[in-house]
C-alpha cells in the first residue's frame, strides 16, 4: 500500500512518464540517452540547488539566497582563476567555505535572533548578489587546463548518450542527499522540526544546531552549484541565475514535499528538476514555441500541486475524523 | 534504606512572572508506584508547578529532590536524563513523522554509521507490544487515533525516563473506553514502580485511578489528601474554596421579585451543540445576572461561545423579544445586542498594540459596519468618557493596551462593549488575574449594570462571586446543566452538592 506521504511522490513520477511518453508519441527522437544526457548537464547546477532547497523546505523554512550565492560564486571563481591564476581547486575549496560559513550565518540568525528565513535569507540574496557586483560586473570568462579536462570528461552510454562530469555530479549529490534525509540522524531531525518545531524541541531534538546545519547545507550546495555553473558556461557573470532559487523550490514542491515542511522526499526533487528539463527539451524540439512556455507549464503545475496537497491532507483528516467516529 | 524518601519531593517551590506570583510556597511529593492526581482550576499554577518539575521553568524558590539527592533540570533533555518523562496535552509527538520514528527520535540505532530502519522497527514492535499495542509502526503517527498516540507518547516517555511519568490532561480528548485502556496501562506502570502524576478535571477519573491527589488553588498549596479517604463533596470544596458558607446577599432579595414577574425577553429553548453542552433552556430577563457554575471543563465556556454566536448551535431556538433569532456568528450576536467578554484576556479579548481607545471603539465599529467609520475624535471622546466612569489607570486613550494591568484591561473590555449598549453582557471569568481592587469594582460594576437593566451572565470559578452577584446561578457538570439554584437555596455549598451529586450519577 502507498502510504498517503508518498502520494505526492508517486503523483509527480506518473505526471513524468506520461509527460515524457507524449513527447515521444510527438517527436519519437525524444527517446534516446543523448536527450536524457543533455537534459542532465544542462540542469545539473539547478538540481545540486535544489537538493540543498529541500533540506530547506522539508525543516519549514526557504532559502531566497541561492541564485544570489551561485552568481556570486561563479564570479569569484572565474576572477579567482581567470584573472588572479589561483589553481581551479583552491578556488573551489576557498569559495566553498565561503557559502557553507554564510549559509550557516543565516541559519543561525534564523535560530538565534527569531526572524523568519524568508527575511533573512532575502537580506542575504541582496547581499551575496552586491558581493558578487562588487568583485566584477563584466562577464568574466574562465579557461584553465584542468576546467577544460573537466568540461571535455565523460562516459559514453548505450544509444549516444553522454553522461558528463557535471551530471555525475548532480547524480552523486542527489544519492547522498537522499540517504543524509533519508537515513541519518540530521535528516530525522530535519523531519522533526518541519513537523513541529516545538514538538521536536520537547523530544530532545537539537532545533538550534540542526537549522544551522540545513542552512549551512543549502549554502555548501549553492556554492557546489556555482562551480558546476561556472563549469557549465566557462564564466562568471554577476548577473546570471536570477530567480534560479525559484526554480528549485518550484522543483521541490513539484517534486511533492509540502511547502510547509516535515513531508517531502530528495528523489521527490529529482523528479521535479527531470519534469522542468522535460518542458525545456519538448520546446527545443516543437521549435516554433517561446521558451517563455516553460514558466507557463510550471506556474500551471504548482498550482496543480498545490491544490493536490491541500486535497491529500484534507482527504487524511477526513479519515482520520471517521476511523474516531467508527470506533466510538 | 533507600525507601526512606520519596521519589520526587518538591519544597516550597516559589515562581512569578513579571511579577506576578504564579506560586507560592508550594510543596509536592510523589511516591514510588503511586498515581498522584493535580487538581485545580485554571491559573491554579498546576501547569506551572508541572512545568518546573520538568524542566521547562526554573523555579525562584525552594527545593526538588530526586531519589533523595538534590536536582535542578534546566531543560526538557536534562529531566528527561534525569529521569522525569513528560506527556504534554497537545504539544506532543510529530504527527508528520511514522510511529517508530516518533518513538526512537534523536537516538536511533545505527549500523555503518546510518539509521538502521530494521532494527528500529524490531524495536518499536517489542516497546509497544508491553503496553499492548500491536500496530504498523511504520505508519505515520496521524493515521492512528488520539489514544493510540497518547500510548506511543507514553511509551517514548517511559522508555527515555523511567522514574516519574507526567501526564497533562490526557483523557480530554479521549472517549470512555479508551481512557479505559489508558488506565490499563497506568496501573500496570504503577505496579512496575514508576511515580506518575496526572493532570486532569474529570473528578470520577481522580477516583478512579489517583491513589493521593494534590490540589493547588491561587498558586498556593490547599493539601494532599488520600483519594480513598477523601469525600467527593469535601475535594471539590478544597478546589472551589471552602471559606464561602458565611456570605452577604444584600441586593438581592428585593429585585429577585422584580426580576421573577418580569416577562423574559430573551429566551434560549432545548439550545445545544453535540459535543459541547447538551441541550438547555434559559430564560434571561432584563436586569439580571445569571451565574454559571461548574468545574473546569463541565462546559461553561462552551455555553458562552453558544451564546455569542461563536459555536453554531445545532439544536433548539433563541427569541428575542418572541422573534426568533439566528446567532450564526459573534456579529449576528452584536447586531442582537450581544456582548462577551472572553476569559482568555489576552488572546481573545484585546489587541495588544492597539491603544486602548481603539479597543474600546471595536466593538461599536462592528456594530455601525465598516462603511461608517467612527471619527477619530469621536473615539477619543468615547474612550475618555468610559477612562473617567471606569476609572481605567492610567487615563490615557492612546496608550497601547498591553501595558496596563490586567485589571485595567478587563475594564477596556468592558468599556468596549458597553458603548454599544448591549441588552445582555455575557462575561467568563471576569475577574481571573486581576489584582483585588479591580475586582471589587468590577463586581461593583456588575451590580450597577444590572440595576440599569442590562442582563449579564456571569461565568466564574469562583463560587463566593457567583453567589453575590448572581441572581440565579446554573449548575453545569459533565457539559449539562444539571441544576437551577436561587433564593435562599443559592449557597456556595448547594453548588458544590449539585456538582458532586452528577458526578457521583455518572460514575455509578
Amino acid at each position: 500500500m502507498i502510504h498517503s506521504r508518498n502520494l505526492p511522490f508517486v503523483t509527480t513520477l506518473g505526471i513524468f512518464v506520461i509527460a515524457y511518453a507524449l513527447c515521444i508519441l510527438q517527436f519519437p527522437n525524444m527517446l534516446s540517452t543523448r536527450v536524457i544526457g543533455n537534459l542532465l548537464t544542462d540542469n545539473a547546477f539547478l538540481g545540486i540547488a535544489a537538493v540543498g532547497m529541500t533540506f530547506v523546505i522539508l525543516s519549514g523554512g526557504i532559502d531566497l539566497s541561492i541564485g544570489s550565492v551561485i552568481a556570486f560564486t561563479s564570479v569569484f571563481v572565474a576572477v579567482m582563476v581567470g584573472s588572479l591564476g589561483v589553481h581551479p581547486l583552491a578556488a573551489f575549496a576557498a569559495v566553498l567555505v565561503i557559502s557553507t560559513l554564510f549559509g550557516s550565518l543565516m541559519g543561525a540568525m534564523i535560530r538565534y535572533l527569531g526572524i523568519p528565513p524568508f527575511v533573512v535569507t532575502l537580506a542575504g540574496m541582496f547581499l551575496a548578489r552586491g558581493a558578487a557586483y562588487l568583485i566584477s560586473t563584466q562577464s568574466v570568462p574562465i579557461s584553465h587546463e584542468m576546467i577544460d579536462t573537466i568540461q571535455s570528461f565523460y562516459f559514453r552510454i548505450p544509444g549516444g548518450g553522454r553522461l558528463t562530469a557535471l551530471a555525475m555530479l548532480m547524480l552523486l549529490v542527489f544519492i547522498i542527499g537522499a540517504f543524509v534525509a533519508g537515513r541519518t540522524r540530521f535528516g530525522a531531525n530535519v523531519y522533526a522540526i518541519g513537523g513541529s518545531e516545538q514538538s521536536a524541541e520537547l523530544m530532545g531534538v537539537p532545533v538550534g544546531p540542526t537549522t544551522i546545519g540545513i542552512y549551512a547545507l543549502s549554502g555548501f550546495l549553492s556554492g557546489l552549484s556555482g562551480i558546476a555553473y561556472t563549469l557549465y558556461t566557462s564564466s562568471g557573470y554577476s548577473l546570471a541565475t536570477v530567480g534560479v532559487e525559484l526554480d528549485a523550490i518550484a522543483a521541490v514542491v513539484i517534486g511533492g514535499t509540502l511547502l510547509t515542511g516535515g513531508v517531502g522526499l530528495v528523489a521527490g526533487t529529482f523528479v521535479g528538476i527531470l519534469i522542468q528539463g522535460l518542458i525545456q527539451t519538448y520546446i527545443v524540439f516543437d521549435g516554433t514555441l517561446s521558451s517563455w512556455w516553460t514558466k507557463i507549464v510550471i506556474g500551471i503545475l504548482l498550482f496543480i500541486f498545490i491544490v493536490l496537497q491541500r486535497g491529500i491532507i484534507w482527504y487524511s483528516n477526513r479519515r482520520l475524523a471517521e476511523g474516531r467516529l467508527r470506533e466510538v | 534504606m533507600s525507601d526512606s524518601y520519596s521519589l520526587l519531593e518538591a519544597r516550597g517551590i516559589g515562581k512569578a512572572f513579571l511579577g506576578i506570583t504564579a506560586l507560592d510556597g508550594v510543596d509536592f511529593s510523589l511516591e514510588r508506584g503511586e498515581i498522584h492526581a493535580l487538581l485545580g482550576e485554571n491559573g491554579a499554577g498546576k501547569s506551572t508547578l508541572i512545568k518546573i518539575l520538568t524542566g521547562v521553568y526554573s523555579r525562584d524558590r525552594g527545593t526538588m529532590h530526586l531519589d533523595g539527592s538534590d536536582v535542578t533540570p534546566a531543560s526538557v533533555a536534562e529531566a528527561q536524563a534525569l529521569g522525569i518523562g513528560t506527556v504534554y496535552q497537545e504539544v506532543n509527538l510529530l504527527e508528520n513523522l511514522t510511529v517508530a520514528e516518533n518513538l526512537f527520535l534523536g537516538r536511533q540505532p545505527h549500523r555503518f554509521g546510518l539509521i538502521d530502519r530494521r532494527e528500529m522497527r524490531q524495536r518499536s514492535k517489542t516497546l509497544l507490544a508491553r503496553y499492548g499495542l500491536d500496530i504498523d509502526v511504520d505508519a505515520l503517527l496521524s493515521s492512528y487515533s488520539v489514544a493510540v498516540r497518547q500510548i506511543v507518547a507514553i511509551a517514548r516517555a517511559v522508555d527515555l525516563s523511567g522514574k516519574v511519568l507526567v501526564l497533562d490532561e490526557p483523557t480530554a480528548s479521549l472517549d470512555s473506553h479508551e481512557v479505559e485502556m489508558l488506565f490499563s496501562v497506568l496501573r500496570r506502570l504503577r505496579e512496575e514502580g514508576l511515580g506518575i502524576i496526572i493532570i486532569t478535571h474529570f473528578l470520577n477519573q481522580v477516583y478512579a485511578i489517583a491513589d493521593r491527589v494534590t490540589v493547588l488553588r491561587n498558586g498556593r498549596l490547599v493539601g494532599t489528601r488520600k483519594l480513598s479517604e477523601l469525600p467527593q463533596l469535601e475535594l471539590i470544596s478544597m478546589m472551589l474554596g471552602r471559606e464561602l458558607q458565611h456570605i452577604t446577599r444584600e441586593h438581592q432579595a428585593q429585585e429577585e421579585t422584580v426580576a421573577a414577574t418580569a416577562e423574559a425577553p430573551i429566551r434560549f429553548a432545548g439550545y445545544g451543540k453535540r459535543g459541547s453542552v447538551a441541550p438547555f433552556d434559559l430564560d434571561i430577563r432584563p436586569g439580571e445576572v445569571v451565574g454559571i457554575a461548574g468545574l473546569l471543563g463541565s462546559g461553561r465556556t462552551e455555553t458562552a461561545f453558544l451564546l455569542f454566536g461563536i459555536d453554531r448551535a445545532d439544536s433548539g431556538t433563541a427569541t428575542i423579544d418572541n422573534q426568533p433569532v439566528s446567532l450564526s456568528s459573534p456579529e449576528a450576536a452584536i447586531v442582537n445586542g450581544f456582548g462577551f467578554c472572553p476569559e482568555e484576556r489576552k488572546t481573545d479579548g484585546i489587541i495588544g498594540d492597539f491603544s486602548v481607545a481603539d479597543n474600546i471603539a471595536l466593538a461599536l465599529q462592528a456594530r455601525q459596519g465598516w462603511a461608517k467609520p467612527i471619527s477619530s475624535r469621536e473615539k477619543q471622546a468615547l474612550a475618555e468618557s468610559f477612562i473617567k466612569s471606569l476609572d481605567i489607570r492610567p487615563p490615557d486613550p492612546e496608550r497601547p493596551i498591553k501595558f496596563l494591568s490586567g485589571g485595567n484591561q478587563q475594564k477596556a473590555i468592558l468599556a468596549r462593549w458597553l458603548a454599544t449598549e448591549p441588552r445582555l453582557l455575557i462575561l467568563d471569568e471576569p475577574t481571573r488575574g486581576i489584582d483585588i481592587g479591580a475586582h471589587a469594582e468590577i463586581l461593583k460594576m456588575i451590580e450597577r449594570l444590572c440595576s440599569e437593566g442590562m442582563s449579564l451572565v456571569v461565568i466564574s470559578s469562583e463560587l463566593e462571586e457567583l453567589t453575590a452577584v448572581a441572581h440565579r446561578v446554573i449548575v453545569l457538570s459533565d457539559r449539562r446543566h444539571v441544576a437551577e439554584l436561587s433564593g435562599d437555596a443559592l449557597t456556595a455549598d448547594n453548588i458544590m452538592q449539585a456538582i458532586a451529586t452528577s458526578a457521583r450519577t455518572e460514575a455509578a
